[in-house]
């Protein structure tokens, strides 16, 4: 069976290495600049990328894990990724628009209409990508709620408290959001002259959500969007994410270094599905890959190099740091969507260098649909969802 | 030097999910395709409108329990729509309602910093407060705010939002390759805000955007309200805007600068208005009435009256006369409109007074009360009376309302708008790059202080 392969582009500042901005085809000046963010979407639209992801935060970027910094020589600043998704959705018409949107501290009512909103200006391409606090600092920006300060080790080994906690939040927002998602049915206005009804306030429904963090009534001030459901996406790197995106995302990113953690990432993600008891369509997979790409692996691993030294450090991440060829690009994510990945997100390392080395290189080399006019959903191989209550109603 | 006449100022309000908009009319598209607002946005700037205007409700209305039916409901997220539509528009202000008690200075400061840049610095923000648990129920805070304290909130929001965009340095984002600098030195200060509302420390995450804080726009009426909008508005969205209530309004609000060191012109004040035109003034009047006609309905009148009496009245005909009884002033069935009707007894006495002194059924009378156009005339006439306004210092210019979407604002900005830029009361074009405070003829903001920042 030929899969289409799903390919994502994530975007932060002028790209994933600290150094990236100091790239001669950097425009470190314009990173909160209209003009920038609509040359990004464009350049990947008209390469046929699948979706761009924005990253975000509550708090500066920072090179220490969960802490801040004083560093005055790495990208700091960023612009709110929904709303970037936002200006961009009315200048796009095929990409698929995925901002990073934090659970903690913030408002789930706000998140879901502001998602239905943005799938309404970009006429079904919105998608989430869900993000958790677990920073001290961010905490205190709110001043709400005390957390403890960030442990790096407990974190790893996924034992900490506050990682369980930050993460059944998370849950429980994504729940939220998705009864909010619903609670105006597709047809439920109707104006209807001779009762003089604009709406059939039997087809909206209140969410009645009630959970430890938040409880939120609804119905949202939103009706139902153009995909009804945007497609929720999550980050993982072990057990407790892994439930999350099994219970809650339609889609799961995780971050292989080689080709036996990708089979057995695979796995895990696969068993984390059963273990939840998760039914209906199974995750889409996406191995994320930092990219750094020249024509020769030589030239590429110079430019790795260069961009360490001007960091003063060697970059680390999350990721794997994919320095070579496009070509040996190609074949790595052809493996890995031959051991069942569904796609890749790559983060490309320098903005716009090796966005461009993708669109004109890796692109080229995978079939790309024709997606005008379809929602990211469809694009993705999604049904559109029927609606919770609707379904209820009809069974009963 | 010429002597210039007073120019007029108009924001564009979106038709709004209440009665005024006229559902029923075949013109009325949506209100919630992204088109509607792209629409409206373009009508507006060829319009050359200053701004135009979002308003915002955190919960769907409910009238005796359920939820309320009879009038357009559905809205986007405010701030996701202002930014969408800044991608379409070059010159309009982007100025939206968003609430100062469910939602939190750092996020909301870092979404107006946002907008405010990827508009090139057309971002205004009208705050509001809410105060009652029934909006509250939608967000983890919940209605927990006294109504007595939701200015003092407001104020604590607005300054601490202050401090937030202020704490970057104007020129903090140097990115220089040469020497690796991409930040200034001390260009983020950190905020230390311990207050009775809010204590948060930490460091902004945005950099200072083109205009430095958006323009901030208020409703308020109330004694506090006033006060406020002293303090912190450079527009006040009036209620007022009949031309004696409005002319005491201006002259009150505006004496209250001179005490906190501001000027008449720091302060824009534009009523909300509706408007009917014809090609002649009995056309228009029976433009009017048709709209009153549409906008009031049967339904509609009884759920006014309800609102005011507090009970179940579906019994009555609208045709028929008011209740003979008084409404009980601690009822309240209807949650989610901004309290319309404080002093329920005396009003459903002077309705009832007015509706026997004139022969008025129920819908006729809350037609003459509560559903009648501002300005109802022929395009000149309107645009005379704008001008007159003006002038006068009833006003600074006026907020339009009509009554469909996408449509309702095309004759104005067809018809009017030239009667105004004839007048020579109106622009023309916009100034190449403004912000929108320099469209509103603001003073910059003067709280941004070098060393202020420094001790923060």
């Amino acid at each position: 069976m030929t899969r289409r392969t799903t390919i994502a582009i994530a975007l932060d500042g002028a790209g994933w290495h600290p150094a990236a901005w100091r790239d001669p085809s950097a425009r470190p000046t314009e990173l909160f600049s209209p003009g920038y963010w609509i040359d990004l979407a464009r350049t990947a639209e008209r390469a046929g990328v699948d979706f761009l992801t924005i990253e975000d935060a509550l708090g500066l970027q920072s090179s220490v894990l969960g802490g801040s910094d004083e560093r005055t020589d790495q990208v700091r600043g960023r612009l709110d990724a929904l709303l970037i998704a936002s200006f961009v959705a009315p200048v796009t018409s095929r990409i698929g628009l995925v901002p990073t949107v934090t659970t903690t501290h913030t408002e789930p009512f706000h998140v879901a209409t502001g998602l239905q909103t943005l799938d309404f200006a970009s006429r079904g391409r919105a998608g989430w990508r869900v993000q958790v606090s677990a920073a001290a600092h961010e905490s205190r920006h709110f001043g709400r709620r005390a957390l403890p300060e960030f442990d790096l080790e407990s974190e790893r080994r996924g034992t900490s408290g506050l990682v369980r906690e930050l993460f059944g939040e998370a849950r429980d927002a994504v729940e939220v959001v998705r009864r909010l998602w619903d609670s105006w049915e597709d047809d439920a206005i109707i104006r209807d002259a001779a009762t003089a009804r604009f709406l059939d306030r039997d087809k909206l429904h209140y969410a009645d959500f009630e959970g430890s963090h938040f409880s939120v009534k609804g119905p949202s001030i939103t009706p139902r969007s153009p995909q009804g459901q945007p497609l929720v996406t999550v980050l993982a790197h072990q057990t407790v994410p892994y439930e999350l995106a099994a219970t809650s995302a339609d889609l799961v990113y995780v971050t292989p270094h080689d080709d036996e953690q990708a089979a057995s990432i695979l796995a895990e993600v696969r068993d984390a599905e059963a273990r939840v008891g998760r039914t209906g369509r199974p995750l889409s997979v996406l191995a994320d890959l930092v990219v750094v790409l020249e024509a020769t692996p030589e030239l590429a691993a110079a430019a790795l190099a260069r961009l360490d030294a001007e960091n003063g450090q060697p970059a680390t991440s999350d990721a794997l740091i994919f320095t070579g060829t496009p070509e040996s690009l190609v074949e790595r994510i052809t493996a890995w969507t031959d051991l069942g990945y569904d796609g890749v997100r790559l983060r490309p390392a320098r903005l716009t260098r090796d966005l461009e080395q993708l669109t004109d290189w890796v692109l080229p080399a995978f079939e790309r649909a024709d997606a005008a006019g379809t929602t990211l959903r469809e694009r993705l191989g999604f049904e559109r969802p029927a609606n919770r209550y609707a379904a209820k109603e009809t069974a009963a | 030097m010429s002597t210039t006449r007073r120019q007029v100022h108009l924001a564009a309000h979106f038709p709004g999910v209440n009665n005024t908009t006229i559902w029923s009319d075949p013109l009325h598209r949506s209100q919630i395709d992204f088109s509607a607002f792209e629409h409206f946005a373009r009508t507006a700037e060829r319009g050359r409108f200053d701004y135009l205007f979002l308003a915002e409700g955190l919960r769907l209305r409910e009238h005796k329990g359920l939820i309320h039916d009879l009038d357009v409901v559905g809205r986007p997220n405010t701030l996701a729509v202002l930014t969408a539509l800044a991608a379409v528009t070059s010159h309009i202000g982007l100025v939206g309602t968003l609430s100062a008690t469910f939602n939190e200075p750092y996020e909301l400061a870092r979404q107006l910093a946002t907008l405010d840049h990827l508009s090139n610095g057309r971002a205004g923000w009208n705050v509001v407060t809410s105060s009652d648990a029934f909006h509250g129920a939608n967000f983890r805070r919940g209605g927990f705010l006294d109504h007595a304290d939701r200015y003092t909130r407001a104020a604590e929001f607005v300054s601490l939002a202050k401090e937030f965009w202020d704490s970057w340095a104007p020129d903090g984002v140097v990115a220089d390759r040469a020497t690796g600098r991409f930040l200034a030195h001390d260009a983020i200060a950190p905020v230390t805000h311990r207050g009775a509302q809010f204590d948060v420390e930490g460091r902004f995450n945005v950099p200072r955007s083109p205009q430095g804080y958006p323009v901030i726009v208020q409703a308020g009426d109330s004694g506090d309200g006033r006060d406020f909008a002293s303090q912190h508005a450079e527009v006040i969205f009036s209620r007022h805007s009949v031309f004696e209530e409005a002319k005491q309004f201006y002259t009150d609000v505006k004496g209250r600068l001179a005490g906190r060191g501001r000027t008449e012109d720091s302060l824009k004040i534009l009523p909300a208005v509706t408007f009917a035109l014809g090609d002649t003034e009995a056309e228009a009047a029976e433009r009017a009435r048709e709209d009153s006609l549409a906008q009031v309905g049967p339904k509609t009148a009884i759920a006014v009256l309800e609102q005011v009496w507090g009970v179940d009245l579906s019994d009555r005909d609208a045709d028929g006369p008011l209740p003979e009884f008084d409404p009980d002033p601690e009822a309240s069935i209807t949650k989610g409109w901004a309290p319309r009707y404080p002093n329920a007894v005396q009003i459903a006495q002077a309705w009832r007074a007015q509706s026997e002194a004139e022969g008025l059924s129920i819908r006729e009378l809350v037609i003459k009360v509560a559903g009648r156009q501002s300005f109802v005339g022929t395009p000149g006439q309107v645009a005379a009376e704008i001008d007159r306004y003006v002038q006068e210092r009833a006003s600074d210019g006026f907020v339009i309302v009509g009554t469909t979407s996408p449509h309702g604002l095309d004759e104005f900005v067809d018809r009017v708008i030239p009667e105004l830029q004839e007048r020579g009361v109106f622009r023309t074009e916009y100034e190449q790059g403004a912000s929108l405070r320099r469209t509103l003829a603001l003073p910059e903001p003067t709280e941004f202080v070098e060393e202020v920042r420094r001790v923060g």
